[in-house]
């Protein structure tokens, strides 16, 4: 890439908020668009499946930088307008509103949408990515609902907790066997069902939605056991595709996101990935991987920009991901990359408690560590797992 | 530089105990400690790092 080309960012939330962040503060003075498909400036999701439906929070205090706090970036801010195509061999971007923009570097920041019902759309039913749907989902709070939730994962049981907090009875449906198995594996999966139980959640596992109840307006879904749960408020979590049918026709290899080598670069000329979008090879775990988390976000912009400005000579990218989540009064945080059958080993506390840590391992290395309400090992334990450290130690 | 940590924002999540081990600690009641608040020159670098990646924005860095 030519140091003064124009580099663009295409993307913003913060994956594509860091990025342009980060080709400033580490030296890149040309022209930079960051173009965004949402009207709104960037925002920090974590907050919307928790402070910001319980009402704690006022949503305005989830914008990472006020209107004037882009200035100091000197860029040029395309908000409301999605990318629809790529022109590689012309190096131009096609936006919505039918401009062009040509680019000598390319960061695809475009991360996911959520996974929806198939049927008709009811109203009541509702996603929650964006804070658009934050928004109408607390205003739906707001009048009492009884709430069903589609899908055990992070945000359905944040939500889950969210209404348990406001007083609302909640049935969480999940067609698996035991929420969280693939990321936490099986056994604090169960643990962490076993949280929303003790809180009041009706939690049904292995059990689909076989239809949702209602004319236009939800009343309820049927199950597939043949059971039925009256509900007004219906919140659907289950899971997140990445936004890649805009590159469609591009020529980038695609699947299940961007694929990108160990330094976040794609399979065309000074055009890397991060975020939700980006699938990558991680070397730490020999495995390609695309993570869908806060820190991991943070991190693989920095890297992408990088291999963009300074090339192939750079580190390769191996982060160990972690999370958090917060469900009632336990701070859950993991750090690593665990398969369901992963072997245990616990070194605080005890599981059934408020307070411990967990380790798994896989052949003798140690692959994951997973706090409730222990922030001060978590990450320790993750540095052990970036220096490959022997399992159970 | 000095630094300021906005303690009703501060989650105990600990990245900046990984990115600046000199400055930043989580113990034992979950809570984190400043290991000295007016750090030298030398571990800018790591401060604003654990500035970056702190997932609430709970610190900061006054001149």
């Amino acid at each position: 890439m030519n140091p003064d080309d124009r580099v663009v960012v295409v993307g913003a939330s913060l994956a594509g908020l860091r990025a342009v962040e980060a080709l400033r503060r580490d030296g890149f003075a040309g022209p930079l668009t960051l173009v965004g498909a949402e009207s709104h400036r960037p925002y920090d999701r974590p907050p919307l499946s928790k402070q910001v439906l319980t009402g704690d929070w006022d949503d305005s205090r989830v914008f990472f930088r006020q209107k004037d706090g882009y200035d100091a970036l000197d860029l040029e801010l395309r908000l409301g307008c999605p990318a629809v195509a790529l022109d590689a061999s012309a190096r131009e971007l096609h936006l919505a509103d039918g401009a062009r923009l040509a680019y000598g570097g390319l960061v695809i920041a475009t991360g996911g949408a959520p996974r929806t019902l198939p049927g008709p759309s009811l109203s009541g039913v509702h996603v929650l990515r964006s804070l658009d749907d934050a928004r109408a989902v607390r205003q739906a709070l707001l009048q009492r609902p009884r709430v069903a939730i589609v899908g055990a994962g992070f945000i359905g049981l944040e939500v889950a907790a969210a209404c348990r907090k406001l007083g609302l009875s909640v049935t969480v449906v999940e067609t698996l066997p035991v929420p969280l198995a693939g990321v936490l594996g099986r056994r604090l999966g169960e643990r962490v069902a076993e949280l929303h139980r003790e809180a009041g959640v009706d939690l049904r596992c292995g059990v689909a939605v076989a239809a949702l109840r209602g004319e236009s307006r939800v009343t309820g879904l049927a199950l597939s056991d043949g059971s039925e749960v009256a509900a007004e408020l219906v919140v659907v979590g289950i899971g997140v595709r990445p936004c890649t049918e805009w590159l469609e026709s591009s020529g980038l290899a695609l699947d299940n996101g961007v694929l990108c080598d160990e330094r976040c670069a794609a399979s065309l000329p000074d055009v890397v990935a991060a975020g939700d979008v980006a699938r990558w090879h991680n070397p730490l775990f020999g495995e390609t991987m695309r993570v869908e988390h806060w820190t991991h976000t943070v991190e693989q912009a920095n890297a992408a920009v990088a291999r963009l400005l300074r090339g192939p000579g750079v580190e390769p990218f191996a982060p160990v991901p972690y999370f958090w989540s917060d469900q009632y009064d336990v701070k859950l945080q993991f750090a690593g990359r665990v398969r369901a059958d992963d072997d245990l080993h616990v070194v605080v506390g005890q599981l059934s408690d408020r307070k411990f840590v967990v380790l798994y391992g896989r052949a003798g290395r140690l692959t994951g560590v997973l706090g409730f309400n222990a922030p001060a090992q978590v990450m320790q334990f993750r540095r052990k797992i970036a220096e490959r450290a022997p399992f159970p130690g | 530089m000095k630094i300021v940590v906005d303690f009703d924002l501060c989650q105990s999540h600990g990245l900046c105990t990984q990115a600046a081990p000199e400055l930043f600690e989580i113990r034992d009641d979950g809570f984190l400690y400043i290991l000295n608040e007016t750090p030298p020159e030398a571990l800018r670098g790591k401060l604003e790092k654990a500035v970056r990646e702190c997932p609430t924005a709970a610190i900061s860095i006054e001149e």
